[in-house]
């Protein structure tokens, strides 16, 4: 938690002015029981009634004072520990941004969402707490032990022996308790995780009538998270029944020896009031704190989780932010004995060389779970590869910065999804400056013109979450339509005409094959989609069985000709 | 954010909330009972005090006996009192976190009452911010709300009997100077009220966005689009920080203010007592139990509005969650019948027309008829609405007029769950759980064994590529399924429905992301299936659209032309166009 502080370095003087006004606040009310005893012993027991309306209208005065200082330091409290949550809000946002997809994975986005709100929730809490207590309840602490030596040495004795043993048990119960928290986070992932999978699977759960299974699923995991919450109620359900036993034992005590001190003429019975009233100050501040552990022991435990954010490095990093410079005539794309696999596994994709010079199109075919996607994937750098280079217009990918290597590719990802927004706002994520002309340019070649024009509002039109209002085909023409807003120098779609009919399909290629100097990568499972490529790969169990034109491969690439008699497209 | 359906009434938020207590009322009960004894014995102990020091006035004037005894009275009572409240405690844990927990099921479950549209056009991560954080901060609401109001009240009630016992001018004084802070304490929760519904309302926006964003990852690294996105994440935390410290503010401004009020109290009592005792009419330790009642008679007051905060984000919460709970579910339906889940398959469909809203008509007077066993190519240009006529068959969607038969009894008259499990379907976008790829496959047939869901397995062409998996058929599907490739995924798919061998099938374009020779081995088993079942087949391959007994040709979301392959080429209509320009891209 204490490395989240970077947060709070723009709040400083309102960290320092906040507890000051607080304790401030606590000091005034510290010198209330005095105040009190005072009345007591010099107005009631003297008969000086004067005395008594005097220092009672102080006491008012004491009260009016202190809630100013209150009023400054909630503004603190409110101002800081909103700002700090923002920040780190803000932080981590851009942090997960910087991550590849691997950690992604193994954090996965609920836990992401849970983190990024629940969690930082509680730490907000937590800081406003901070300002607003944790100074306070100490003090009130300390002074009432400093107040109960000025009025008798010895007998604050007893509050030197209670005091500790407050904190003692308040240690054990933190101590305890901390693990449980840490255990209900998790728990609230759990519940979180299937809420998005019954969300996102909604329709297929229906067609199944899996309500009640899918249900019953749910409940468990929200049983367990009651019970995780109820067992770490029960351990903070001791708290101040302790901590207030122990403080009666103390007034017991405080009695008791004051009795014998008063008899004997050593204390004003004014002075035992006061030591009584010092003793319950002090239960009461404790029971803050009893507060205050429960709210620290959760943000503990959240510091925790969010710092396991940050502490996650991303996998793939830039080298510099720099524009460097590109070797003229190199190929626009060229593997070199290149291999990489995920995680731990085997190879996805093993040796792989081929250029693709600039304007050329490759077309990429082969087997489901051949390594098509993967290889494609270390073109923009989403992954390194564990052997052999990427090299894009000559120069290693690594030796770019992301802006520079991505930002001349048009991505066009298998999965058709479009953001919130309207179809504009989608579009410009190739391009924000994009005007008109460009935005309609990309959607004639994109085969989307047709189709977007006839809506009412254009392309004005709403997209809703994931692009769910839009067909899988209109859909997979508005992502190509977005790689092309930004003039890409080389294009990559990922199998993304599936969805099209053929006659679609044909009439997008051509388009495409018409941009001059744009070098194209296409996967398909078709043949129809690749055949007139410069060049094809065919991938096999992850490796490159063929390269060639269609006429070259149909010759001397046994696989690739099956996959052509498969679709009736042997023929030339 | 759309807003959602709502039931024309509308209960208040904070009876509602109690009304999901009701199953606790035992424990609230306990609760309520553990708080009187506790707060009594707490009481009686200043008391006590009070009367030892009475008794202890002055040099050589102690009364150790009665001292000693007092003590001893006092020690009790702190032990008992302890007991109670932490007794107090628990049963407030149980009612707190159970009644949480029963929110959440509810939400859960209305999940899959609601119509399909509901959640088809809510951002996920708002209805998911409602299930996460409206629930939590209903929980500490409730934990806050139930153990300081109750002993509070509790607490209030016994200290002005046992001030009116002690002195009634003063008790009275002190009742008079009170409501102030509670008026004090309404007129600032007014102010902050509406602060805190729209801080629940941009915490559902970020958690969208953050499930939106962080979902596409990918897609955000391709586009070099992190700055962007986060300026825009930025302006909504903006807002959302603007909105959340304005509610702050205003809402700890109660805290310090009946404090301010409390200790006006204080001032008052002290004065008032110690003229008393100067008047006589009082014992001096009278004045130091009164004012520790005075103390424990503003505590409650002081307690209960530093909880404000989250009582009041609980409110804002539980007012969101209610909205949810209140948006209207799917229409009523006939009890389920075991006659209605085997069904033959004869379709009509009879002069139907929908449109998801009602601006943009889509599929008008609609007529078909389906044999049994026939199959039926739904054919178009992307995007021509062919996923409409499945949300249709299968009742995610209700017709806007006319109806549809199942061997002659409308869909209407049946429950949804029997008409939808006489369907296989395998849809566009495959879906699967986090679970082993067994569980995934034996997903319609939990019941299957082993060799069941391998025989599906290998049917579906997929059977070899789970044994090479790490775990074979054990292994666990990450969440966004990211250790398979599409076309794994949709061969799993496949193999769900390959177990459940329903009558009727929908396959939804979903050979689209499998390569060709393994698809060519999935169609010989989808024929294999086929026969003897009515199919609806969304497809863009020849043999499939020439092998169908009817084509339904599909425009702009309506059905222009329907009739065999032959027939439709003769008319030389839109099939017509649309195949010779297939066959010219394949030439």
């Amino acid at each position: 938690m204490i490395r989240l502080r970077r947060f709070l370095k723009d709040y400083v003087i309102l960290l320092i002015i906040g507890p000051l006004c607080k304790l401030t606040e606590a000091v005034l009310e510290l010198f209330i029981p005095l105040v009190t005893a005072d009345i007591i012993d010099n107005g009631v027991l003297k008969g000086n009634a004067d005395y008594v309306i005097s220092h009672g209208l102080l006491m008012v005065a004491m009260g009016a004072l202190g809630l100013s200082f209150a009023l400054v330091c909630q503004k603190s409290a409110s101002v800081t520990s909103q700002g700090f949550g923002t920040k780190l809000r803000n932080a981590m946002f851009r942090h997960i941004n910087s991550f590849s997809h691997a950690e992604l994975d193994k954090i996965g986005t609920p836990s992401l969402i849970t983190r990024m709100t629940s969690d930082i929730n509680q730490l907000q809490l937590a800081v406003a707490m901070l300002i607003r207590l944790v100074i306070r309840a100490p003090f009130l602490v300390i002074g009432a032990l400093v107040m109960a030596c000025t009025i008798d040495l010895k007998m604050s004795l007893i509050f030197f022996v209670a005091s500790p043993l407050i904190a003692f048990v308040l240690y054990i119960v933190m101590n305890r308790s901390v693990p449980y928290f840490k255990d209900m986070q998790k728990k609230l992932d759990r519940v979180s995780l299937l809420s998005r999978e019954n969300l996102s699977g909604n329709r297929v759960i229906r067609a199944f009538n899996k309500q009640e299974e899918d249900e019953a699923v749910f409940e468990k995991a929200n049983r367990e998270l009651a019970d995780t919450s109820a067992r770490v109620g029960r351990i903070s359900a001791l708290l101040s029944p302790v901590t207030y036993v122990i403080s009666q034992a103390a007034i017991i005590a405080i009695v008791w020896f004051g009795a014998v001190k008063v008899n004997v003429g050593q204390l004003q019975t004014g002075e035992i009031i006061a030591l009584v009233n010092y003793m319950t100050q002090i239960l009461l501040a404790m029971i803050v704190v009893s507060n205050l552990v429960v709210i620290f022991t959760k943000a503990f435990a959240s510091a925790s989780r969010v710092n396991e954010v940050f502490d996650t490095q991303p996998s793939v990093t830039e080298k510099t932010n720099d524009t460097i410079d590109t070797v003229s005539g190199a190929p626009a794309v060229e593997f070199r004995n290149v291999s990489f696999g995920y995680g731990d596994g085997g190879d996805a994709v093993k040796d792989i060389s081929f250029t693709a010079r600039k304007g050329q199109t490759i077309g990429i075919i082969g087997g489901t779970g051949s390594g098509k996607t993967t290889l494609i994937n270390l073109i923009p750098r989403f992954y390194d590869p564990r052997k052999g280079e990427v090299l894009v217009n000559g120069i290693n990918a690594k030796e770019y910065s992301f802006r520079q290597l991505r930002g001349n590719m048009g991505i066009v990802p298998q999965k058709a999804v479009l953001q919130s927004g309207t179809i504009r706002s989608n579009l410009l994520w190739g391009n924000k400056n994009a005007d008109d002309e460009k935005i309609n340019k990309a959607l004639k070649i994109s085969q989307s013109y047709e189709f977007v024009s006839k809506l009412p509002e254009g392309t004005d039109s709403e997209v809703t979450a994931g692009g769910g209002n839009f067909s899988g085909g209109q859909k997979q023409r508005l992502t190509i339509a977005r790689a092309l807003v930004g003039d890409p120098e080389i294009l990559i779609l990922d199998d993304s005409a599936s969805a099209l009919d053929m006659a679609t399909d044909a009439a997008l290629r051509r388009e495409l094959a018409a941009i001059k100097g744009m070098t194209v990568f296409i996967i398909s499972q078709r043949v129809s989609a690749v055949r007139d490529s410069d060049k094809i790969l065919v991938l096999e169990n992850s490796e490159l069985v063929g390269q060639g034109t269609h006429k070259e491969l149909l010759e001397n690439c046994e696989l690739y000709r099956e996959i052509c008699i498969s679709q009736g497209a042997e023929k030339q | 954010m759309k807003k959602l359906k709502r039931k024309p009434i509308e209960e208040k938020t904070l009876p509602r909330l109690l009304k999901y207590c009701r199953p606790y009322m035992g424990q609230i009960a306990a609760a309520l009972i553990f708080a009187v004894i506790y707060v009594g014995l707490n009481l009686i102990a200043p008391v006590l005090v009070g009367y030892a020091i009475d008794n202890a006035i002055g040099p050589g004037k102690v009364d150790f006996a009665a001292v000693g005894s007092l003590l001893l009275g006092v020690g009790v009572a702190a032990v008992c009192s302890g007991v109670f409240q932490w007794l107090m405690n628990m049963c407030t844990n149980t009612v707190v976190y159970f009644t949480v927990r029963d929110l959440r099921r509810l939400i859960y479950i209305k999940w899959s009452t609601v119509p399909l549209s509901v959640i088809d056009r809510t951002p996920h991560g708002d209805l998911i911010s409602r299930m996460i954080n409206d629930a939590d901060s209903v929980g500490d609401g409730l934990m806050q709300g139930i153990t300081q109001l109750f002993s509070g009240i509790v607490m209030i009630v016994c200290t002005l009997v046992f001030m009116m016992y002690i002195s009634v001018t003063i008790a009275i004084a002190v009742v008079i100077i009170t409501p102030l802070s509670m008026f004090v304490a309404a007129f600032i929760t007014k102010i902050s009220r509406k602060q805190f519904l729209k801080q629940s309302q941009l915490q559902g926006e970020i958690s969208s966005y953050v499930d939106e964003y962080i979902g596409q990852q990918k897609l955000v690294k391709a586009f070099v689009y992190e700055e962007r996105s986060y300026e825009d994440f930025a302006e909504i935390n903006e807002r959302l920080r603007v909105c959340g410290q304005k509610s702050q503010w205003y809402s700890s401004l109660a805290n310090p203010s009946t404090r301010f009020v409390n200790s006006l109290v204080t001032s008052a009592v002290t004065i008032l007592g110690s003229l008393s005792v100067l008047g006589g009419s009082m014992s001096v330790g009278s004045i130091a139990t009164f004012i520790t009642y005075a103390n424990q008679y503003t505590k409650p007051f002081n307690e209960v509005t530093g909880v404000i905060p989250q009582i009041q984000a609980a409110m804002a919460g539980a007012k969101r969650i209610f909205e949810f709970l209140d948006s209207e579910d799917m229409s009523e339906e006939p009890e389920s019948c075991e006659e209605n889940r085997h069904l033959k398959g004869n379709i009509d469909i009879e002069n139907v027309s929908f449109s998801y809203t009602p601006a943009k008509k889509l599929i008008t007077n609609f007529n078909l008829h389906v044999k049994a066993g026939q199959r039926i190519a739904i054919v178009g240009p992307t995007g021509c609405g062919k996923t409409t006529l499945i949300n249709l068959l299968m009742r995610f969607y209700d017709v806007n007029s006319g109806t549809v038969k199942i061997d002659g009894k409308s869909i209407y008259d049946m429950s949804r769950n029997d008409l939808r499990s006489n369907y296989g379907m395998v849809l566009q976008e495959s879906w699967l759980y986090n679970a082993s790829v067994r569980d995934n496959i034996a997903y319609g047939r939990p019941d299957a064994d082993i060799d069941e869901v391998k025989a599906a397995a290998r049917k579906a062409h997929i059977h070899h590529f789970i044994e090479r998996l790490p775990d074979g058929y054990d292994t666990i599907i990450t969440e966004e399924g990211s250790n398979l490739s599409q076309g794994q995924r949709q061969l799993i798919c496949i193999a769900r429905v390959m177990l459940c061998n329903p009558p009727m099938l929908i396959l939804d374009e979903a050979t689209s992301s499998i390569d060709t020779r393994t698809e060519l081995r999935v169609q010989r088993a989808f024929t294999e299936m086929m026969k003897g079942r009515t199919s609806f087949v969304v497809a863009h391959r020849l043999s499939t659209i020439k092998e169908a007994d009817i084509i339904l040709v599909m425009k702009d979301g309506n059905i222009i032309e329907q009739g065999d392959h032959l027939s439709l080429m003769k008319s030389r209509g839109f099939y017509y166009k649309l195949y010779n320009s297939q066959f010219a891209a394949n030439r």
